[in-house]
């Protein structure tokens, strides 16, 4: 069925840092600073790929892995998710069964590599990166479960296809509740506050940038490069419920669509600048939340 | 039939050869071996044939005892089955050749070779027979041989309570499978497989298979035998008993199904909700073990509960007349018992190089044997990526079934039928993060950083004939991965016999299963063809740069040592505190103390909750209960006649009056 479009798949690899660079512009803004240049993270990855690498003595070919095996299951993840007026460049039955393994794939090789460098922050960070996402998990899949029961369709592309305005107007408390399900679910996956802080300086503190510590040069830039694109992988998700609206015009729809990744973006700095990070005993009990919620779009 | 039968006389030749050699050193291992390897050669050509489309083949020969005839029939179902055994006993058995050496000259090594051949006969009896005489009196050769392999260390007082516990759970179970047959047979007076049918009642009859079988198969809470015997036996038994031999209770249930006639919905339910527990707890019990082979049983628990749920979601589906839940739902089932028998297989024999190796199993006193032990550590990986779920490796394939056909019945009805599959869909996502987190320890903490102590330090990769099937099952998991869509499409006629639903829709249905599944392998395929190429375009980025190696960063302090690295018991805590209240561990904590402090140490087991809160007080009350009877029990052969005339003197008395 590869008879979609690559223009998704393109938009994506290129917007998608922007997406942080909005979100870190918010906060500065809501903070009273400038801030960074919006191209700034394309500088931050055109300076890593520059760079040489330094590599952890205790470290073996597991940790190379880690970011390359991370990058690759999400730029194949991205090839199922629409975007704007354009289908996916891939859909089968149940493909979003595979999205999911697939950046949980990249996850085991994360924890992994982390678990590889015998840093006991490392292992911290690796420890804390499992533990939450088995309570993400089930949300995301129930979210899954509301959309697929709501629209009867069973592959990515479709069900955000026959999502209309149409759709808010009979079954906004369905879908209201799944947005706001796949919002905590996004927060969480991508490591923002309330559930990690990415500027934190403490080691102590952190879950997923402590895992990657040791990496460096081009590794690092494919960690920070599929960060990226693993949030907008969640947005896109998102964006293609809450903003359904289709002019006629696939490129119109497609800066519709961009018009809300922009408002994602700034309501999550919004977010960030509004609340402090919870305690680590907390999260399990909002991704609880995440599952309640999602369960309730079943229910209605 | 001539194949399998050819194979009986090899496994017993194998077994009486090991026991005529006992004294002749290596020659008993290859005799022993030899009678395994060959019968499996042997028996797997029929097998292969009847599951690429040949008609199923029967063999009936009258016998004296009542009720019974020797009635084997390879039919679908059966061949489905015998292809995962006579694959992992092939490979323990060259295994066991080298693993069994280590205890030559302490220990009789004839016995266990002996003991296997045996077992790998009645497994593939149990498969093939077509009569219930005969299938129990293989049910119990299977658990006698099993028992005297997981009690080969029968010096240690563990290994002896663990095969205890094994014999009384597998006689308990038994003895509800007796009474499910009797009840089977009753209405046609005959105990042949054909002949066995419902005339009332198949509830009952169902849930007396379902205790019978499920001890056997380890469903939650009869598991308990399970994450006892599975570290006890050496570790080419181990594979063989929980990549194979639990599978055997699966292949009961599934047998019997055939003789209930319709099925009801609430078999279903209770299926799923068996899987969902036993899948649920069984990983996040795994995750509180310290034990690397205590750790792979309790996973086994939550594999049988997949495959249960599976099973669940399929009977669900046949039940409420969607016709593509039943058949991707027991596709999934059948599929993932194929899986399982590869990915436990092989992780089980990595375990055994593990413990061979470094003399441990315990996860916290290993480390760095990755640099150590290359292809045990690249093989356990394949094994724990496949375990977890994840693509591109067989787990996944046979999980996204189950996954696709509890989404479809969402999909396709608006009844209550879709809650279980709610259920499902929920407790497999929660089952693939903890195992996810589960089998990272295992690897990140055994393979990956520094030795923890000196065994591991000193650890050598172990030689061929351990190392040599554990790369046939990781190929096997990678074959899976990729080209699933062929195994799941020769399932047509097995699962035609088990759901009895029409032929066309069976097929239909399967090629539209199938279809996702060719996706997802040509997908994965492209996973592996980007990570290639990124890692390409990295080193080519690198080759012209300066690339050092350093400490890790430990915030400052660059002089980390072994003994600051995070432990699985650390790794696992905030998990095991979240479900603390399910696991009960009980923590022993003497703290830093005083101003010159002695060592702190900290102890933490999780024992099993079933076990402690269940099943003992359970006996406990059956014991105090029955002491009542103890004066019976003299000890005198006098009286002991006296009995058995008094209680013939009874039944004459009955049967003249």
């Amino acid at each position: 069925m590869i008879a979609g479009s690559t223009i998704p798949l393109i938009i994506a690899l290129t917007l998608a840092p922007l997406m942080q660079s909005v979100i870190s512009r918010t906060k500065a803004i809501v903070a009273g600073r400038a801030g960074q240049q919006i191209a700034q993270p394309y500088r931050d990855l055109w300076k890593l790929l520059q760079k040489g690498a330094v590599y952890s003595d205790t470290s073996t070919w597991i940790f190379r892995m880690g970011p390359v095996v991370t990058l690759a299951s999400l730029l194949l993840a991205l090839a199922f998710v629409p975007f704007g007026g354009f289908h996916s460049l891939a859909a089968f039955s149940g493909d979003f069964i595979f999205v999911a393994y697939l950046m949980a794939l990249g996850r085991f090789f994360t924890v992994a590599a982390a678990l590889d460098t015998g840093s006991s922050f490392e292992g911290m960070g690796a420890s804390r990166e499992v533990t939450f996402s088995s309570f993400a998990e089930p949300a995301l899949f129930l979210s899954f479960a509301a959309l697929v029961r709501y629209t009867g369709r069973l592959s990515l592309d479709p069900v955000l296809a026959a999502i209309g305005p149409r759709a808010w107007a009979s079954a906004a408390p369905v879908l209201s509740a799944t947005i706001a399900a796949l919002i905590i679910v996004y927060l969480s996956e991508n490591a923002r506050i309330p559930f990690d802080d990415p500027t934190t300086h403490l080691e102590l503190t952190m879950i997923h940038e402590v895992m990657v510590l040791d990496h460096s040069g081009p590794d690092l830039a494919m960690i920070e490069y599929g960060a990226a694109l693993r949030m907008w992988l969640f947005a896109a998700i998102i964006v293609g419920i809450a903003a359904p609206w289709r002019s006629g015009n696939r490129w119109v729809d497609t800066l519709i669509g961009l018009a809300a990744m922009l408002t994602l973006a700034v309501a999550t700095g919004l977010i960030e600048s509004s609340m402090a990070r919870l305690r680590l005993l907390r999260i399990p009990q909002l991704l609880l939340v995440a599952i309640v919620l999602s369960a309730l779009a079943l229910a209605f | 039939m001539a194949g399998l039968l050819f194979s009986f006389i090899l496994f017993g030749v194998g077994a009486v050869a090991s026991l005529v050699f006992a004294r002749r050193g290596r020659w008993s291992s290859f005799a022993g071996a030899g009678g395994v390897i060959l019968g499996c050669t042997c028996g797997i050509f029929p097998v292969l044939h009847v599951v690429m489309g040949a008609p199923p083949q029967s063999l009936r020969v009258a016998w004296d005892v009542p009720y019974g005839t020797l009635y084997l029939t390879l039919d679908p179902l059966a061949a489905f089955f015998l292809i995962p055994i006579f694959l992992i006993a092939s490979l323990a058995a060259l295994y066991g050749t080298e693993y069994l050496e280590v205890y030559r000259g302490r220990k009789e090594i004839a016995p266990p070779w002996f003991f296997l051949n045996i077992l790998t006969a009645s497994m593939t009896a149990v498969i093939l027979a077509h009569n219930a005489i005969l299938f129990l009196m293989a049910w119990e050769t299977m658990a006698l041989s099993s028992f005297f392999l997981v009690t080969f260390e029968d010096e240690k007082e563990t290994t002896r309570q663990a095969g205890w516990t094994y014999l009384v759970a597998s006689h308990t179970g038994t003895a509800f499978l007796l009474v499910m047959f009797i009840l089977l047979g009753r209405h046609n007076g005959s105990l042949d497989f054909d002949h066995l049918s419902v005339s009332s009642g198949s509830g009952i009859l169902f849930a007396l298979a379902l205790v019978g079988f499920g001890v056997k198969a380890g469903f939650i809470p009869l598991h308990v035998w399970l994450p006892e015997a599975h570290p006890a036996a050496p570790s080419h038994i181990s594979a063989i008993m929980s990549a194979v031999m639990i599978k055997t209770g699966i292949y009961g249930l599934l047998r019997v199904l055939t003789f209930l006639g319709p099925m009801q919905a609430w078999w279903g339910l209770v299926l799923c909700v068996i899987g969902l527990s036993s899948g649920i707890l069984g990983v996040l019990f795994a995750l509180a073990q310290h034990d690397l082979k205590r750790l792979l049983a309790y996973h086994s628990v939550e594999n049988i509960g997949i495959i249960a749920l599976g099973l669940g979601v399929g009977i669900i589906g046949v039940s409420t007349g969607q016709s593509f839940v039943a058949v991707a739902g027991f596709a999934g089932a059948l599929l993932h018992v194929l899986n399982h028998a590869l990915f436990k297989g092989l992780l089980f024999l990595d375990a055994g190089n593990i413990s061979h190796a470094t003399h441990t199993r315990e996860i916290d006193q290993l480390g760095g044997l990755l640099r150590r032990m290359p292809a045990t550590a690249t093989t356990f990986l394949i094994g724990a990526a496949a375990i977890s779920g994840l693509p591109p490796l067989n787990g996944f394939v046979s999980e996204f079934l189950i996954y696709l056909a509890s989404f479809r019945q969402i999909v396709s009805t608006q009844t209550s039928s879709i809650v279980p599959m709610l259920a499902s869909i929920s407790g497999l996502a929660l089952i693939g993060g903890l195992a996810l987190a589960c089998f990272t320890k295992a690897f990140g903490i055994v393979f990956l950083g520094q030795p923890r102590n000196e065994c591991a330090e000193h650890a050598r990769e172990v030689g061929f004939a351990m190392l040599g099937p554990a790369l046939v099952l990781a190929s096997g998991c990678v074959l899976i991965g990729l080209f699933g869509a062929v195994v799941v499409e020769a399932m047509k006629p097995l699962i035609c016999n088990v759901t009895g639903l029409m032929s066309a829709d069976v097929e239909r249905d399967l090629a539209e299963a199938g279809n996702s599944i060719a996706r997802i392998g040509a997908f994965t395929a492209c996973v592996i063809v980007l990570v290639a190429l990124l890692a390409l375009a990295r080193t080519r980025l690198l080759s012209l740069r300066k690339v050092s190696t350093a400490p890790t960063w430990d915030c400052g302090y660059a002089n980390p040592s072994a003994r600051m690295q995070y432990t699985a018991s650390s790794f696992a805590n905030p998990l095991t505190e979240s479900f603390a209240m399910l696991l009960q561990t009980r923590e022993t904590l003497t703290g830093v103390q005083g101003l010159f402090p002695d060592k702190a140490e900290f102890h933490s087991h999780t024992d099993d909750l079933f076990r402690n809160r269940l099943f003992e007080p359970l006996f406990h009350t059956i014991g105090r209960a029955i002491a009542v009877l103890r004066p019976l029990q003299q000890g005198r052969v006098q009286l002991y006649v006296l009995y058995i005339a008094v209680v013939l003197l009874v039944l004459l008395l009955w049967q003249i009056g």
